[in-house]
């Protein structure tokens, strides 16, 4: 009789376990699909550019990466979709996302490798802790809060600084976007450093080497593809990131490799155009197609950040 | 790692708390309630018009819900060929090809009723000397043959230019009536809403905007020239009321035949009467000349 109820609670608890781990399949699941159709949609949206000749008279890949008659750079590639004949060259949007994602690496990089290689080598643990939550905050703020700043009060004091030309342009939206990097660039250098074996330190010290030594020396190359992956990880949120450029760049789609002059990025076009866009027009069509530029360039540049820290982490753990 | 793990715990529990406020705010409203809620939706310049009419509007009439949201002319006609809009803000006429999607979705043509005057100011920073533009020149400092203060009899600085967004009904018209369809310059920097190209203005000596009058504080707005040979006209409200101010326009409320819904209805019906009218000027608009006004009721109540 006893035993009659054991193995019945015991079968319910194999059922409810099985069931739960059902749920949570499914869950997970959802998720990928969710991506998935995602994906599907903006291709299927983007995929006229590339098959409809009504759409292709006014803008198919020739329209958007073909220089047409002009004097100068500017008026070869111009982005004017809104006009009696549209313009849909990519090349300034192209290079605007660049020269801003140039910028903020370019400050990120140094300001967060170097903060991470402080936190995990020098500094006394009270500091540390002190330190690492503050910078992981600064990811929490939301881009919009980041954007706004720069508009009203980063914007001024370089422009005051600086003298630049025009007010908002790639340096400041640059400048802005690197506060959005350095969270992303340092959380994933640290854990890089950290995972160094604390024997390398050990040897490296034992051997008369200074700390700064080690650490530049030692455990720095150690790190050095999951610090590399970090600044990919970096890259990707750089040329994705909507909010902070469509405020602080000016939006002006300018050919040029001045980065004094404002800049039109790809993610902020789509941000400033979609909402009016004719259903199912030419431009709505570009707008799409440009997404999935976005999507497959941020995708890739993920999964190889993502593939490289794997790959670290592998390696130092010894499986290969 | 500690600190790591007790800061994303409060993160997540933070966003949880906060979509759960949310969720229950959406769902917490009274299914009649929305039934009878009237959407106003379009031109960012007619947003603050169309808040302080509703706003007015509902202290009257207890009961009736009018909510106004922006989001641009464009956006508010694409609302209202999608059916998601009861009436559409625009400051500029419908074009054709998007009366046409109206009459082949719902069978009934669009109704354009013209609500308001609006001048377009063109502004620069306080400390610029230059007071006074023509059309033309105005034109040629926007598509980038004029590029300089002193060749308009300013400074020797370069001149800094700023836009609205594309999908503004202040762009296209501006666009239209100004460029007269020429391309802006490249280098015209687009700023989100008429208040962003004010900021900037307001912070930059080198810089020339446009936008509604309206928004026109602490910075300078420029007497404008039909050609050389008129006089320079300020952006008052004699002036864009008589059609003297040479960048004027109507701004318009978009139905899709007379709306079935009576609060929509009346609230137009409203907005045409003097009442209605006075809370115009009070906005910093210029309100329909009077003759207008009653030829423009009159339509609107013949219409079936």
């Amino acid at each position: 009789m006893r035993e009659g109820r054991d193995a019945r609670e015991e079968r319910r608890r194999r059922w409810i376990d099985r069931w739960a781990h059902r749920v949570i399949f499914l869950l997970s699941l959802t998720a990928i699909v969710t991506i998935v159709l995602i994906f599907i949609f903006i291709f299927r949206e983007a995929l006229p550019i590339l098959t409809d000749p009504e759409i292709q008279r006014e803008a198919s890949l020739r329209h958007f990466f073909h220089p047409m008659e002009g004097p100068d750079l500017a008026s070869r590639y111009m982005w004017q979709p809104v006009a009696l004949v549209p313009k849909y060259s990519l090349i300034p949007l192209i290079l605007g996302t660049l020269k801003t994602t140039l910028v903020a690496l370019g400050i990120a990089a140094p300001l967060a490798v170097a903060a991470a290689l402080y936190t995990s080598e020098f500094a006394p643990s009270r500091i540390r802790e002190l330190i690492k939550p503050a910078i992981e905050l600064l990811a929490g703020i939301p881009s919009v809060v980041l954007g706004f700043f720069a508009l009203i009060v980063l914007a001024t004091w370089m422009h005051r600084l600086f003298g630049f030309e025009t007010r908002l342009n790639a340096i400041t939206a640059g400048t802005a976007l690197a506060l959005a990097l350095i969270p992303i660039i340092y959380t994933v250098s640290e854990d890089a450093l950290n995972a160094v074996p604390q024997s390398l330190r050990e040897a490296s010290l034992a051997l008369g080497a200074t700390r700064w030594q080690t650490a530049t020396r030692v455990v720095l190359p150690a790190a050095l593809p999951g610090v590399f992956a970090s600044l990919v990880l970096g890259f990707g949120r750089a040329v994705g990131e909507t909010m902070i450029v469509l405020m602080a760049s000016g939006n002006a789609a300018i050919t040029s490799w001045r980065f004094t002059d404002s800049v039109r990025t790809l993610a902020a076009t789509i941000a400033a155009e979609l909402g009016e866009v004719v259903f199912g027009s030419p431009h709505y069509h570009v707008l799409f197609f440009i997404g999935a530029l976005l999507f497959v360039v941020t995708f890739a540049v993920n999964s190889a950040g993502v593939y490289i820290i794997h790959r670290v982490q592998r390696r130092l753990r010894g499986e290969v | 790692m500690n600190a790591d793990s007790r800061w994303s715990r409060i993160a997540s529990s933070t966003i949880a708390a906060v979509s759960i406020v949310v969720m229950s705010a959406c769902s917490s409203r009274a299914p009649s309630e929305r039934a009878r809620a009237v959407t106003v939706k379009g031109s960012d310049t007619m947003v603050i018009l169309g808040q302080r009419w509703a706003e007015i509007y509902m202290q009257k009439h207890p009961g009736a819900v009018i909510q106004v949201t922006g989001g641009g002319s464009g956006t508010g006609i694409a609302a209202l060929i999608n059916g998601t809009t009861d009436i559409a803000q625009s400051s500029r006429p419908i074009k054709p090809s998007e009366a046409e999607q109206v009459k082949a979705k719902f069978g009934v043509d669009v109704i354009e009723t013209p609500v308001a005057l609006d001048g377009l100011a063109v502004y620069v920073h306080e400390s610029n000397p230059v007071s006074e533009l023509s059309l033309a020149q105005l034109k040629a400092i926007y598509t980038g043959r004029l590029r300089n203060w002193k060749e308009v009899g300013g400074p020797d600085l370069p001149i800094v230019l700023y836009s609205r967004e594309n999908n503004s009904g202040t762009y296209v018209y501006f666009k239209e009536h100004v460029l007269e369809n020429a391309d802006f310059a490249p280098a015209v920097q687009t700023l989100p809403g008429t208040a962003a190209v004010i900021n900037a203005v307001a912070k930059d000596p080198k810089a020339i905007g446009y936008g509604g009058i309206a928004y026109g504080v602490g910075i300078k707005a420029l007497k404008i020239k039909k050609d050389d040979a008129s006089p320079a006209i300020a952006p008052t409200l004699e002036n864009v009321a008589t059609g003297r101010y040479p960048i004027s326009r109507e701004l318009y409320f978009y139905t899709v035949g007379k709306p079935s819904n009576p609060v929509a209805r009346d609230f137009i019906r409203w907005v045409l009467s003097p009442e209605g009218q006075a809370i115009v000027t009070e906005v910093g608009y210029y309100p329909l000349p009077e003759e207008k006004r009653h030829e423009v009721a009159r339509r609107w109540e013949q219409q079936e």
